[in-house]
């Protein structure tokens, strides 16, 4: 019976009031690895041997009667991107081959204190940048529900783990959309927190001041339990919030009674009609609970897309500088310095890398500084602006996650435009730093599911949670 | 022989204001100094010189993915002590990354202060009295060091490899940029002895231009008088005031010569040699990097707040400046007097004054610090004993020469004991005029070619008979009522 355990909450239950064992749970979650994982290629590594042995820890505390943490044998699988100690971290790139950090995210050292069990390691993007984890140097991930398609990105990894039941929980890492558009896709849930909510240390960056860890999980709850264990303030990171984790499984069933739940009037048109269908039974359902339909405007949300593509990819241009070939990973041996950092880079980065390098080091070049990179960080204080006045008629804003279900492998590589555009709903709201939650809604084109975005202000996790969590009761009863 | 190629031959110095050619020198300096914190800017390793390489590292350091700096509150402290002491507003500012590639830069960008630095706006004041005005003092990390292998002089071109040391990598600095207002290389050495005397006063760095804390850069023009500044030339490897000194001086002629032949002065960076005694181009303007400077999205703003900038203002210890007024006061001479100077710069100042107020003779204290005590080191004496050496030879009773020996035997004593003792148990005391006089007339009748040479006119020749003296007091006599005992003698010889 215990290897049916799914959900972070009950198998955490389970594992601390000795109904199952961490092992048997792990051991159930490395079965369904071995059957599927060939097809879905959802890991870099799977930690088969690290995972039996913290579950047999996790199983000794609990026969020793002491408490083995909120997770215990929570089986939890990590995007390629966060620091593990000793254990390779690769960001799906070439250029990191071989290195082994010698440290710990500050996110892997609180999930190993609350007893979750590191299952493996996930695919993505090379270094994040991309929305269909097809610009892994590993191969892409397959989404779970249709091995002709893409999971989404660029935390595919970690989604299509969490939808194919080889985790249980997930952590990616979201800077534009990349755990809410492949949760999404995937049909799990996803969250974007606050920028700052959870600590960025050991996370490897891709664009500092957009960077946000995050859970995916089967259900709303899940996400609330894993998000408080991550949460909270750290010291090794300045950009971190001085304030303890939001409490949320204590507030989830307080529902959306008298809650003003915005419809952007000016989004930007594009998704398809059946997550528009879904969309609209959506803000019905969390009618049906209470809660009242607002129209807003944000008048700089379609503006969103230009200025996270050139801030991202300036922040990038220097987060990723150091790849150069001297102290780790890739080194393409060359007569000097120079040349040996450049044959090391070319070598080492994949062709969407180094776009946005080249992007981002033009839009901060000498003379175009003002043009590009400055007015972006204007534009995105016109977000934020109009983000606060919407907030102002709004508690939470409703919109699709992504404008489409999950779509077949290359149909976007070509053009990296419309590869862009799978983000335009999921872009803005990090430019605010605000959070936002994808939960899943039913099934749209193809059978496949389709995901609700709810975005809420800066700190506004509680209530955002708690409309999630109306919107997945509805999909239970059968929206 | 090209204009680049003059020879490099120390010169006299010249005068601020002084104009060379009818060109007028300008200088403006550019001070790199390494804080004396125990850890690093943004992490915890130790900030410590000359241990085993790349020791002193963690993933910050090292610029490891996923590492991210936190500011080390102590390093703002000290930034901000020497922005008041260098009489700056102090403000809220920001981090800028600074993003260029180079081996002994972890992240290959460098972490900075750009538009928006924490200290703007001040000055220095010169021992002359001359105030240099400070444009900025900001905040930034040091970079690791290169050594390279092989190939000649230890330039990264034409080595067989290179070793890099992250130990440095981290190390808090501030850049001290100083504006244009130096107008000889005689300024230009004081500025940076002053800037020294503040940074060691005020506790922020130990200012070793030897061992790199304390980097000094020269951008440096010539123009005529009352024109407008001239195309500067930055001087980089400046290991000592010496060389910053003799590195201006020599530009500054090369810049001359340039002009004088019609030629233009090109802006460049510029390597000085300390073996042939020139500068040599290290890169033009047109290959100058772009930086890319944008802001550093891994901190936040610092914004020190106005009661812990009054606190730090209110600790900070009397400057250099200061003590010298305060010196000169008790001692009456000119602020300006190198002496004074040169108590205050070994930090003898204390010492003197104490001295002075338990009743020392000003002008003894003052030559026994200069020249009868170590330039360094905790004070080797009491200002009690000090004072009453003084009194000693004030009241005739040892001659300077006596009191150089008692100073040293009290120094070797611990530095309290009482001169008076130690003088009469050396059977020290003046000798009685009839003594004295006796001694002279011996040195004469024994020595009459050089009384001869003497009386004749020749002062040299008293030189002989001054040895003679002191031979047979032992060294009692003192030099000066010898001379003054000879030269009556003289006048008594030619009056009769």
């Amino acid at each position: 019976m215990s290897t049916d355990l799914a959900g972070v909450v009950e198998i955490a239950e389970a594992v601390r009031t000795g109904a199952a064992t961490a092992a048997e749970v792990v051991d159930a979650h490395l079965a369904r690895i071995s059957e599927r994982e060939s097809d879905v290629h959802a890991f870099n590594l799977v930690l088969a041997d690290e995972a039996r042995e913290a579950a047999a820890a996790v199983d000794a505390r609990v026969a020793a009667g002491e408490d083995p943490g909120p997770l215990a044998g929570v089986p939890v699988a990590l995007k390629d991107n966060m620091c593990t100690r000793g254990i390779p971290t690769t960001c799906s790139s070439k250029i990191l081959e071989g290195w082994r950090p010698p440290y710990n995210a500050t996110v892997v050292e609180r999930l190993t204190a609350a007893g979750a069990v590191i299952i493996g390691k996930t695919n993505l993007d090379e270094f994040a940048m991309g929305s269909s984890t097809e610009n892994s140097a590993f191969g892409p991930t397959r989404n779970p529900h249709d091995l002709t398609r893409v999971p989404g990105g660029s935390s595919g990894g970690s989604a299509a783990a969490v939808a194919a039941g080889f985790a249980s929980g997930a952590f990616g890492s979201d800077t534009g959309g990349s755990i809410r558009q492949p949760a999404a896709l995937c049909g799990v849930v996803g969250v974007k927190p606050t920028y700052g909510v959870v600590s960025r240390y050991g996370l490897v960056a891709f664009a500092s001041s957009l960077d946000q860890i995050g859970p995916f999980a089967h259900t709303v709850e899940d996400a609330a339990l894993l998000l408080e264990v991550v949460g909270g303030h750290d010291p090794m990171d300045s950009t971190s919030i001085d304030q303890p984790a939001p409490a949320l499984r204590s507030i989830l069933g307080d529902g959306v009674e008298g809650v003003r739940v915005g419809r952007i009037t000016d989004l930007p048109p594009g998704a398809d009609p059946d997550v528009e269908e879904r969309m609209e039974l959506a803000f019905e359902a969390l009618e049906r609970a209470g809660a009242k339909t607002v129209d807003v405007t944000v008048p700089a949300f379609s503006y969103g897309l230009t200025a996270y593509y050139l801030i991202a990819p300036a922040e990038a241009s220097s987060n990723l500088a150091r790849y150069d070939g001297v102290r780790y990973g890739l080194r393409v041996e060359a007569a000097d310095t120079a040349t040996m950092n450049a044959a090391t880079r070319e070598a080492g980065f994949g062709a969407e890398v180094k776009r946005r390098i080249m992007l981002g080091t033009y839009a901060l070049s000498a003379g175009y500084y003002d043009a590009y990179y400055g007015k972006a960080l204007k534009v995105r204080r016109l977000i934020a602006d109009d983000f606060a006045r919407a907030y102002q008629d709004a508690d939470v804003l409703l919109t699709p996650t992504a404008p489409t279900v999950a779509f077949p492998f290359g149909a976007k590589t070509d053009n990296p435009l419309a590869m862009y555009l799978c983000d335009v709903y999921t872009i803005p709201s990090p430019l605010a730093g605000h959070p936002a939650i994808s939960v899943p809604f039913g099934t749209g084109q193809d059978a496949l599911p389709v995901g609700v975005q709810v975005l809420a202000p800066s700190l506004g996790e509680p209530l955002m949670y708690r409309t999630a969590a109306v919107l997945e009761a509805a999909v239970k009863e059968g929206t | 022989m090209t204009a680049t190629e003059q020879t490099g031959t120390d010169t006299a110095s010249v005068a601020a204001g002084e104009l060379i050619d009818g060109y007028e020198l300008v200088v403006g300096l550019e001070v790199h100094v390494e804080l004396s914190t125990a850890t690093k800017l943004f992490s915890a390793s130790p900030n410590h010189f000359g241990d085993e390489p790349n020791t002193n590292i963690d993933p910050v350091t090292l610029g490891l993915p996923g590492s991210l700096p936190v500011l080390n509150r102590r390093a703002v402290e000290l930034a901000i002590r020497i922005g008041l002491a260098l009489h700056c507003d102090v403000q809220p500012c920001l981090f800028h990354r600074k993003n260029y590639f180079y081996p002994d830069m972890p992240k290959d960008y460098q972490i900075s202060q750009y538009d928006q630095p924490l200290n703007v706006d001040g000055w220095l004041e010169l021992p002359s009295g001359t105030r240099i005005g400070i444009e900025r003092a900001h905040m930034e990390e040091d970079t690791g060091k290169s050594t390279h292998v092989g190939g000649s002089g230890g330039r990264i071109h034409g080595s067989d490899y290179s070793l890099v040391d992250y130990n440095r990598a981290g190390v808090p600095l501030v850049e001290i940029v100083g504006r244009p207002d130096i107008r000889s290389a005689d300024q230009a050495r004081q500025f940076v002895n002053e800037l020294r005397g503040i940074l060691v006063a005020i506790d922020a760095s130990d200012a070793k231009m030897e061992e790199g804390s304390m980097r000094v850069d020269a951008n440096v023009s010539v123009r005529r008088p009352g024109e407008p500044f001239g195309t500067r030339c930055e001087i980089k490897n400046l290991n000592s005031v010496r060389s910053l000194g003799r590195a201006i001086e020599y530009e500054a002629r090369r810049q001359i010569v340039l002009l004088a032949d019609g030629e233009t002065v090109r802006q460049e960076t510029r390597h000085w040699d300390e073996n042939d005694g020139r500068t040599h181009t290290l890169r033009t303007k047109e290959d100058a990097d772009d930086y890319r400077y944008f802001p550093e999205p891994d901190l936040v703003p610092l914004a020190p707040d106005a009661a812990w900038v009054e606190e730090i203002r209110a600790a900070l210890p009397p400057l250099p400046a200061d003590r010298r007024v305060a010196l000169a006061a008790a001692a009456a001479a000119e602020s300006t007097s190198e002496s004074v100077a040169l108590v205050v710069d070994r930090g003898r100042d204390r010492l003197a004054l104490d001295a002075i107020a338990a009743g020392g003779d000003p002008v003894r204290v003052l030559v026994h610090i200069e020249h009868n005590l170590p330039p360094d080191g905790p004070d080797p004496v009491t200002p009690a004993a000090l004072a009453a050496l003084t009194g000693l030879e004030k009241a005739g009773q040892v001659t300077p020469t006596q009191a150089k020996q008692i100073l040293g035997e009290l120094v070797d004593a611990g530095g309290d004991g009482d001169p008076a003792a130690i003088a009469a148990e050396r059977g020290f005391q003046a000798m009685e005029s009839g003594v004295l006089e006796a001694a002279v007339d011996a040195a004469i009748g024994a020595q009459p070619a050089a009384w001869e040479k003497y009386r004749a006119g020749e002062d040299k020749a008293a030189g002989a008979l001054v040895g003679a003296v002191m031979k047979a007091t032992r060294a009692q006599a003192d030099g000066k009522a010898v001379t003054a005992l000879l030269q009556r003698r003289r006048a008594e010889a030619s009056s009769s």
